[in-house]
């Protein structure tokens, strides 16, 4: 399978909760896709919709965003705050013709490692279905220098 | 001694930037009398032949306005570069691609189809498409070619200046003039925008600002809001929160909510940034409901914000972070 599509996901993991269940993830050594690009947020609500969109456009396949069950958040609603702009966000992706499985926002405890892993499995296998987005590239008619850095980066 | 010259040039643009600057009222007889007029389609008849005699940076200042939308204006916008001291990128279109710059949602085919078929106003010449090239007694003719993306004067030559607006305003513009015309110094060059402010256009804005809750979106014909009371309070999406200031906020004071034209703050991406804002202020999904309540309820609230993109990208999607639709049949 080595020339199988590996998609790249940038994951903005809530501090309290979705990194912690990477971490877990991690010491309970579950397998799961090494796509993920975990980048730790205090707050999902911290996830400015700049952010995704600068992801998408920089080579990203994917934006995972994952945080705490609704009525669990660390700041008392800052995940629903996120829930509000995703879902506005995901309206307007539509309209940049960005598939819906490209930016998913998902809830994981800081005890659910395994169901964050699940979670960046099930998202690996949609964005291989779809393939890769390379938006500078193949929507800017741009050369792929981000792309190529970001696997330099993680593959090194 | 020989006056310094001026030119001003439209590419994809309206008009209404030349309109904007004769705005200026009698401010432009000192103009006149202070520059020479060497090149402006609009008001003399000067041929791009002309500009092409001039020796480099010939013209002293250039107001180039309008987004380049094709091979025409891309080569004026290389010319002019070449041969100007000074290279402004007046007004929204050559800023950040505005209106035209819409056209990077959908595909040059759609438009086309829209235009000059589909339009209910289009009669006899229903379906007859611009010929790229086309015989006539004389000979060959061509037109110039229609990008499929549309781009910011800065997108594709370096430029010194921008001041922004749909159109700039005029005092903004006799500001800049009047400091041109005195020698007074500009900021450094380098894509800097003068003939604006530096904070969100609230900041200038009189409508009183009480606590927001928002429960649905109207669009501004669908309602007559309260005078006096914050327009997006009241569920229409004015944009002013993430649009920069400079213009007096004249549209909210009307009733009319801000479109945004006076394009984001410094380092910002206006459309995420107003979707940030108006998402942060919607009323629903309290704690009191459960996961798939809550979903639900914020999706219903969302649902009634018509053509997100376009709203929030009305006049800055050419130079936004995304900059364009990925569309099935682009692969440039």
């Amino acid at each position: 399978m080595e020339n199988e599509f590996q998609p790249i996901i940038v994951g903005f993991l809530c501090n309290w909760c979705s990194y912690r269940a990477a971490d877990l993830a991690g010491t309970a050594r579950v397998h799961y896709a090494p796509t993920m690009r975990p980048i730790r947020v205090m707050c999902t609500a911290r996830v400015e919709p700049e952010f995704v969109l600068k992801a998408l456009r920089e080579g990203a396949d994917g934006v995972l965003i994952a945080g705490c069950h609704p009525g669990e958040c660390h700041y008392v609603e800052g995940n629903i705050k996120a829930l509000r702009r995703f879902t506005l966000l995901k309206a307007m992706l539509r309209q940049f013709g960005v598939e819906e499985e490209r930016v998913q926002l998902v809830w994981a405890a800081a005890s659910e490692g395994k169901q964050l892993a699940e979670a960046v499995d099930r998202m690996t296998e949609q964005l291989r279905a779809l393939g890769p987005l390379r938006w500078r590239q193949r929507v800017l008619g741009e050369q792929p220098v981000a792309r190529h850095a970001l696997e330099v980066e993680v593959g090194g | 001694m020989a006056k310094p010259t001026f030119a001003m040039y439209w590419a994809a643009s309206c008009g209404g930037c030349e309109i904007s600057l004769l705005n200026v009222g009698e401010l432009i007889l000192d103009v006149d009398a202070a520059f020479d007029v060497v090149f402006w389609p609009c008001v003399a008849d000067f041929k791009y032949q002309d500009v092409e005699g001039y020796p480099d940076g010939f013209i002293d200042l250039c107001l180039f306005n309008g987004a380049i939308r094709n091979s025409e204006n891309e080569e004026l916008a290389h010319l002019l570069r070449r041969k100007s001291k000074t290279l402004v990128a007046f007004g929204s279109c050559a800023y950040e691609g505005c209106a035209p710059g819409l056209a990077n949602l959908t595909t040059n085919a759609a438009t086309m189809r829209t235009v000059y078929t589909d339009s209910l106003t289009t009669d006899e010449t229903r379906g007859n498409l611009p010929q790229p090239v086309s015989q006539v007694p004389e000979g060959e003719i061509s037109i110039p070619v229609l990008y499929e993306t549309v781009r910011s004067l800065d997108q594709v030559v370096p430029v010194d200046y921008i001041i922004p607006g749909c159109p700039p305003e005029a005092r903004q513009i006799a500001a800049v003039l009047r400091a041109v015309l005195n020698g007074m110094p500009l900021p450094a060059p380098g894509g800097t925008i003068i003939g604006a402010g530096n904070v969100a256009l609230c900041e200038e804005c009189p409508l009183a600002k009480n606590v927001k809750q928002i429960t649905r979106f109207y669009r501004p014909y669908e309602i007559v809001p309260d005078p006096g009371i914050c327009l997006l309070e009241q569920g229409l999406v004015c944009m002013g929160p993430a649009t920069r200031s400079g213009c007096g906020a004249l549209c909210p004071q009307v009733g009319m909510r801000c479109e945004g034209c006076y394009g984001p703050l410094d380092g910002q991406d206006q459309g995420a940034r107003m979707l940030a804002a108006v998402a942060s202020v919607v009323a629903a999904g309290g704690s009191h409901l459960d996961e798939h309540a809550q979903a639900r309820e914020i999706a219903a609230v969302m649902d009634t914000l018509v053509d997100p993109a376009g709203t929030f990208y009305r006049f800055s999607l050419a130079h936004s972070l995304l900059r364009r639709a990925r569309v099935a049949d682009s692969s440039a």
